[in-house]
């Protein structure tokens, strides 16, 4: 606990780098995933390709990754946007699926019925499809959100500095609070992003309160489950 | 008025779910499509708003070819009922009866005004308008889903089994709510089920289906009761089987009518005392 004490500045500037760190490609990723799993769901023919192109991109080691990019792109190897555009795509990888699942979810007599009262099919997908697809993109950004918190610390590989420096330092050093304090705070990140994504859909879903907003949410666990973080 | 004429409609598969269907439907009235399922009686009722288009023949309104309409035009002035309602889940009541009028690009406050009239016209008390359709009953539900259809008022209602999927009591109490709305509003009605019942007790003009859109036998309830025009019809409405034929049984000095297994129907009264 002395060393906790002893370095509260480090550790609160850690984690706040490290939440920072984790919220652009959080974003990102679904920015990017949501038009591509609504094409792949859209285009029959195209779905099988997309999503298992898309899927492999999360097999690519992450180490692999840092040293790839840089020469790509032309970044510097230990710049910030170098650990930005992996976890971005890792994101992409795992929120892509999950997007073509949520529209797929949707309730297809409410979408007849929609279409009958005189939706044309774009103003279908921006007032019924998306926000019915909603919870269930929910769940799935919920577990982008875990992913990327968690996969923040490989960043300190390639010299970001984050949370994981507390891993890296304490094992080289010897101190088992140090390495703890790393695992808690990423923790910590991870739970409170979690409920600020839950109350973030509560808000903008408020349909989904209260009674029975049923069927879509178990589906949506169900989905949440079997994606858990790789 | 709603005229098929000589309308097919094959699936992309090869079946055919309607083969050269025609008919007249007349303005202001009720046209109940009946029969079983596979009978294309839902394949007929939405080439009328190109839900579903016909492969064959022409369906016009009032004289015009739907098929030379534009489908989302031609959709938003048509009500549209169906079964279980067909609400929008993340849409309060209030926002899903006037979902039309508002992609017809009405203000919001004109929209609200009219939507809540429109729930006194249905008979669902204003407070519900702020709820969201999985907090509302079934029977409520398909208020607002009759409610919704009204919403521009349009000329045609159409209505795909509307009062299938709630209890038979709430559904006579729809079924009554109907009979009233229909006396003063006038629409041209076309009505699908299944059930023989409900056929006659809404239709103006019953259209009895068989496999592929045949039309068995169209006319009055009392037409089709006085003379079913073949042994599929007979079968459909019950009457081989005596459920048709009512007789009078005397009990307690009053005379009661009993239908062919023996029920009582009711109870048989003077002309002048029933007045």
């Amino acid at each position: 606990m002395n060393w906790v004490a002893a370095n509260l500045d480090l550790i609160v500037e850690l984690t706040l780098t490290h939440a920072r760190l984790s919220l652009l490609p959080i974003l990102i990723g679904f920015v990017i995933a949501v038009p591509l799993g609504a094409f792949a769901w859209r285009f029959r023919w195209a779905r099988g390709l997309t999503l298992t192109v898309v899927g492999l991109l999360y097999t690519i080691p992450s180490l692999a990754l840092f040293v790839l990019l840089p020469p790509i792109i032309g970044i510097s190897f230990l710049s910030e946007l170098n650990v930005t555009i992996a976890l971005s795509i890792y994101a992409v990888a795992l929120m892509t699926r999950s997007a073509t699942e949520a529209l797929e979810s949707v309730d297809p007599d409410v979408r007849g019925a929609a279409a009958a009262m005189g939706y044309s099919g774009w103003g279908r997908f921006w007032a019924v499809d998306l926000p019915l697809a909603g919870p269930v993109l929910l769940a799935g950004l919920r577990v982008v959100s875990v992913s990327t918190v968690s996969l923040v610390t490989v960043g300190v590989l390639v010299g970001s500095r984050n949370l994981g420096y507390l891993f890296l330092n304490g094992l080289q050093r010897g101190i088992v609070a140090e390495i703890a304090t790393g695992i808690v705070m990423t923790v910590v990140i991870a739970v409170v992003f979690d409920l600020l994504l839950a109350l973030a859909g509560r808000l903008v879903m408020p349909w989904t309160r209260g009674a029975d907003g049923g069927r879509t949410r178990r589906a949506a666990r169900r989905i949440a489950l079997t994606e858990g973080p790789a | 008025m709603i005229e098929f004429r000589g309308v097919g409609k094959r699936f992309a598969d090869g079946t055919d779910a309607v083969i050269d269907f025609s008919l007249v439907m007349p303005s202001h009235q009720v046209t109940v499509l009946v029969g079983s399922s596979g009978s294309g009686k839902t394949t007929i009722l939405r080439m009328i708003n190109r839900m579903v288009d016909a492969t064959e023949g022409e369906v016009e309104i009032d004289g015009e070819n739907v098929a030379t309409l534009e489908p989302v035009q031609l959709r938003r002035r048509i009500g549209y009922v169906m079964q279980s309602a067909g609400l929008l889940p993340h849409r309060r009541v209030l926002d899903n009866i006037t979902t039309v009028p508002r992609l017809n690009g009405m203000g919001r406050a004109t929209a609200d005004e009219l939507g809540l009239s429109l729930m006194d016209t249905v008979g669902l008390d204003r407070s519900l308008a702020r709820r969201y359709p999985h907090q509302l009953s079934g029977g409520q539900q398909q208020r607002v889903g009759v409610a919704r259809g009204l919403a521009v008022d349009p000329n045609i209602l159409l209505m795909d089994e509307p009062f299938g999927a709630v209890d038979p009591i709430v559904r006579a109490d729809l079924q009554a709510e109907l009979m009233r709305l229909q006396r003063d509003i006038g629409k041209t009605v076309v009505f699908v089920t299944h059930d023989i019942d409900e056929a006659f007790l809404l239709g103006d003009q019953v259209v009895i289906l068989a496999t592929g859109g045949v039309i068995a036998q169209k006319g009055t309830p009392a037409e089709i009761l006085a003379n079913p025009a073949s042994d599929f019809v007979a079968d459909f409405i019950g009457a081989d089987r005596g459920r048709r034929s009512l007789r009078i049984v005397e009990q307690a000095g009053r005379r009661i009518v009993v239908d062919g297994d023996g029920r009582a129907a009711g109870v048989l009264t003077d002309d002048s005392a029933a007045r």
